[in-house]
């Protein structure tokens, strides 16, 4: 029988890919741009691979850079399956605040804040618990928005996004709450191995994320989800659980980076504390070759997507540009990755030659 | 009522050896249609017979390749729904295109709106869009919103606004889908009485009965050919079903397999329904199906086919009515729970509810039987190269490996990949809506032999297809569906082509 509606059409990316028969992989234009940026620093900037070892530490660009970006990085790696389901995590950022400015308060205990009332010890575990804790009930809300209500993601994450702010300064009266504590420290600027604890909680994230969607079916399930909802679910996907599991990782992940942030600087700062790193983090997903419109998604892509935005940062201060020209720069390094990838433009670039 | 009172009027519209291709498919074939004033119009056939590319051609949403439209005399040249619309064809679709928050007025002079010099003339607004709904006698408060009254009500004031317009011809295009029986008359009587105007209507529906209650002429189009024109009232039913699915009834009988006949008797139904019903999908209805046997699913296009595969697979609610599983009362409201008490379903549209695209052949066949295991229990890399191989073998799937990207695939072989995402779970009921549509031949023949050998091992199969030859090769026994109810079920040597078309054919009881 013929049938009119249901023609196949090629798709856009079909139509390129399909007379290589295999797709590209997507972590190769984040990686070009990576070298590219390493090499014009090897030749350019003095100094940029020089490592040194001092008291036992490794300091360095290199090191700085991977310090640095461990936010973004841990966000990234988060919003990575949430993006794989078709969806976006916007409150990351304010996750970040949340979970920093609990865990302050409960070491603490500032008279102005409302939590100062629990009395719950300032043990590292404890601090640690608490503050992961309420990132993830931060997750459950946005999971269950996004997967049980079908709210659309951006709407339902924007909720947290601005809210979540504004519960973190309630929580600490407005007001930033030092605090001194050394095993908390150790978190965000001890070092380990000679290399930056941070770092050390980067690879194990990143291991733990791996093995999670790689070693288990849920890579399988998320993928699934995000290429096609309605498939998904008459092939007995349970897609709303899915769901929610990618903000509550996603969550958890903004939980962690809080704490470290806030643990470097041994201050929560519920007003700056993640700010605009939403936004930096949906970046790093978008070029390490995770579609926004989900399916298939790559972890090592994000990664290194990430750290080539720290770089990027890092050169245009270590070459004494005007900081100014950070944001500038790096919109233009970003833009040449998308067209890069975008199967649309390479096709005109074929055309033309 | 029935033929035109005059012997031959001038007709309103004339096609003439009307063509168009799409790739690899010849939509429209030089089809002749005329459509005469004062006269309603049926356009009927299956799946692919052209019926909306005609309509597309015809209101400018699609250019012919060739061929010509006459309006009124004139050669017309539509390229655009606006274009067609200023000549006077107008055209209301299943789905009301208009503005649900604005009033029903607004959305009768939308774009159009009358004007002082000071801005919108609002009182002319509500006065003649009074006017335009009393023509087909409609009294209603035209400054609520439209999306405050009925469906129906929504569909009368889009013709309401197709006829203010000004048209000549009014094409419905399903318009009766979302209406109930009162409102379908509703509407029936709008259509005499515009009919009685002298317009010329075009109506498009699967409902039978609809048919030959309102229109006086049918032109039955199928593949992208004319079948003919003929009066309503000197085409039985069977003979108009028989032209729509291109069988001729005195064509030989074909036997159908019924090996297990008598499996009745002998063993326990797997599932039972009974009464199972949902609003607006398909009225109660009751099935029982065995291990070892094969139902067949028969019905036109609209009939409720789908509706009931989507009911016993729990991915329509049921909203009365018991399913029994195996004996045990279940009530089924996740595909996944219907997974797990062993059914499966292979759904009609492969592209939005069958392939995930972007994933690889294996990934997409082991999908099904990983959701089973749940996603703390993965199956090997090895184990899914293993399944995944297995069943490109066994089904003869044409992919040059199973990691290319299931896209790639032709429709063919992506179906056949979806039946291996179930076989690979040994479901105990197997419900396949559509399974060789856009399939060639030789997969075609091959599905039909591996359900047959699937069905003597012992599994159920519930066979929905609008190919009847294919229902009554496959089926021991036959549902037949019309107008979304279940009217009969043929079982041993009732199971052929000519009494499955009789029972649809037959007029309905009260």
């Amino acid at each position: 029988m013929v049938e009119v509606a249901n023609e196949p059409r090629p798709t856009d990316a079909s139509a390129a890919d399909s007379l290589k028969g295999r797709t590209i992989p997507p972590e190769i234009w984040p990686l070009t741009a990576l070298a590219l940026v390493l090499i014009f620093n090897a030749l350019f900037t003095p100094g940029f691979f020089r490592i040194e070892v001092r008291d036992g530490h490794f300091f360095g660009s290199l090191i700085d850079v991977l310090n640095r970006g461990t936010p973004v990085i841990l966000l990234a790696l988060g919003m990575t399956l949430v993006i794989a389901t078709g969806g976006v995590d916007l409150s990351v950022g304010a996750v970040m605040a949340i979970s920093g400015t609990v865990a302050a308060a409960v070491i603490a205990h500032p008279p102005y804040s409302v939590l100062s009332r629990l009395n719950l010890g300032s043990g590292l575990a404890t601090v640690i618990a608490v503050g992961l804790a309420v990132a993830l009930l931060a997750g459950i809300w946005n999971g269950a928005l996004v997967g049980l209500l079908d709210i659309q993601p951006i709407v339902a994450t924007l909720i947290l996004m601005v809210a979540g702010r504004g519960i973190a300064q309630l929580l600490s009266d407005g007001q930033i709450i030092t605090f001194d504590h050394a095993g908390f420290a150790f978190l965000g600027s001890g070092f380990l191995f000679g290399v930056p604890f941070p770092v050390t909680v980067v690879l194990l994230m990143f291991g733990l994320t791996t093995l999670l969607t790689r070693g288990t079916a849920l890579g399988l399930f998320l993928e699934a989800v995000g290429n096609n909802p309605r498939a998904s679910l008459c092939a007995g996907v349970n897609t709303r659980w899915v769901k929610l599991l990618a903000y509550v990782f996603c969550s958890g992940c903004a939980g962690v980076a809080g704490l470290i942030v806030t643990a470097d600087i041994q201050a929560a700062d519920a007003n700056n504390a993640g700010l605009y790193l939403e936004l930096d983090a949906i970046l790093a997903v978008v070029i390490g070759g995770t579609a926004l419109t989900g399916g298939r998604f790559s972890l090592p892509g994000s990664v290194i997507a990430a750290i080539l935005i720290q770089s990027l940062t890092t050169t245009i201060l270590m070459r004494g540009v005007s900081p100014t020209f950070t944001l500038v720069v790096k919109a233009a390094v970003i833009v040449a990755v998308c067209l890069l990838q975008s199967t649309k433009f390479r096709r005109i670039l074929r055309w033309r030659r | 009522m029935s033929a035109p009172d005059h012997p031959a009027p001038r007709p309103l519209l004339r096609i003439r050896g009307l063509s168009k291709r799409f790739p690899g498919v010849r939509a429209l074939d030089s089809v002749d249609f005329t459509l005469r004033r004062g006269e309603i119009h049926a356009l009927m056939g299956e799946n692919g017979a052209g019926k909306s590319t005609l309509i597309k051609v015809l209101t400018g949403v699609y250019e012919a390749d060739s061929g010509s439209i006459e309006l009124d005399g004139q050669s017309i040249h539509a390229r655009s729904p606006q274009a067609a619309q200023r000549h006077g064809i107008s055209t209301v679709y299943q789905e009301v295109n208009l503005i649900p928050t604005l009033s029903i007025a607004e959305n009768i002079f939308l774009g159009r709106q009358p004007r002082t010099w000071r801005g919108v003339d609002w009182k002319a607004i509500r006065h003649r869009a009074e006017a335009a709904l009393a023509r087909l006698n409609l009294r209603l408060d035209v400054r609520q919103p439209l999306g405050a009254v009925s469906i129906a009500i929504q569909q009368m004031v889009a013709i309401a606004r197709a006829l203010d317009i000004s048209a000549k011809a009014l094409v419905l295009d399903e318009p009766t889908s979302s209406l109930d029986k009162q409102e379908v008359q509703r509407l029936f009587d709008v259509m005499r009485r515009l009919k009685g105007e002298g317009l010329g209507i075009l109506f498009v529906t699967h409902f039978l009965d609809q048919v030959y209650e309102v229109s006086d002429t049918i032109t039955v189009l199928r593949n992208g050919k004319l079948v003919g024109e003929f009066a309503a009232g000197e085409l039985p039913r069977l003979e108009l079903i028989g032209k729509m699915i291109g069988r001729e009834l005195a064509s030989t009988e074909i036997r159908n397999a019924a090996p297990g006949n008598t499996r009745e008797a002998t063993t326990d139904p797997f599932l039972v329904a009974k009464q199972l019903r949902r609003q607006g999908s398909i009225e109660a209805f009751d099935l029982e199906i065995r291990r070892g046997e094969a139902v067949g699913v028969a019905g036109l296009l609209g009939s409720g086919r789908t509706e009931m595969a989507r009911l016993l697979f729990g991915l329509d609610r049921a909203n009365g009515g018991e399913v029994q599983v195996g004996g045990r009362a279940v009530s089924l409201h996740s595909p996944r729970q219907a997974i797990a008490l062993g059914i499966g379903f292979c759904p009609e549209d492969r592209k939005v509810e069958g392939i995930i695209p972007d994933l690889s052949v294996r990934e997409n066949i082991i999908l099904v039987l990983q959701a089973k295991r749940g996603w703390w229990r993965p199956l090997s890399r090895k184990r899914q190269a293993a399944i995944a191989d297995e069943y490109i073998q066994a089904l003869r799937i044409a992919t040059s490996d199973a990691e290319k990207p299931i896209r790639f695939l032709s429709g063919g072989n992506q179906q056949k990949a979806i039946l291996a995402r179930w076989l690979a779970t040994l479901p105990q009921l197997l419900i396949l809506d559509e399974p060789t549509r856009g399939v060639d031949v030789g997969a075609k023949f091959e599905i039909a032999r591996l359900m047959e050998r699937l069905v003597q091992e012992g599994m159920a199969l519930i066979f929905i297809s609008s190919e009847l030859e294919e229902v009554v090769r496959v089926s021991h026994r036959a549902v037949v569906l019309r107008d979304r109810q279940k009217i009969a079920e043929l079982s041993g040597d009732a199971v052929t082509e000519e009494r499955i078309l009789n029972t649809i054919a037959a007029p309905s009881y009260g």
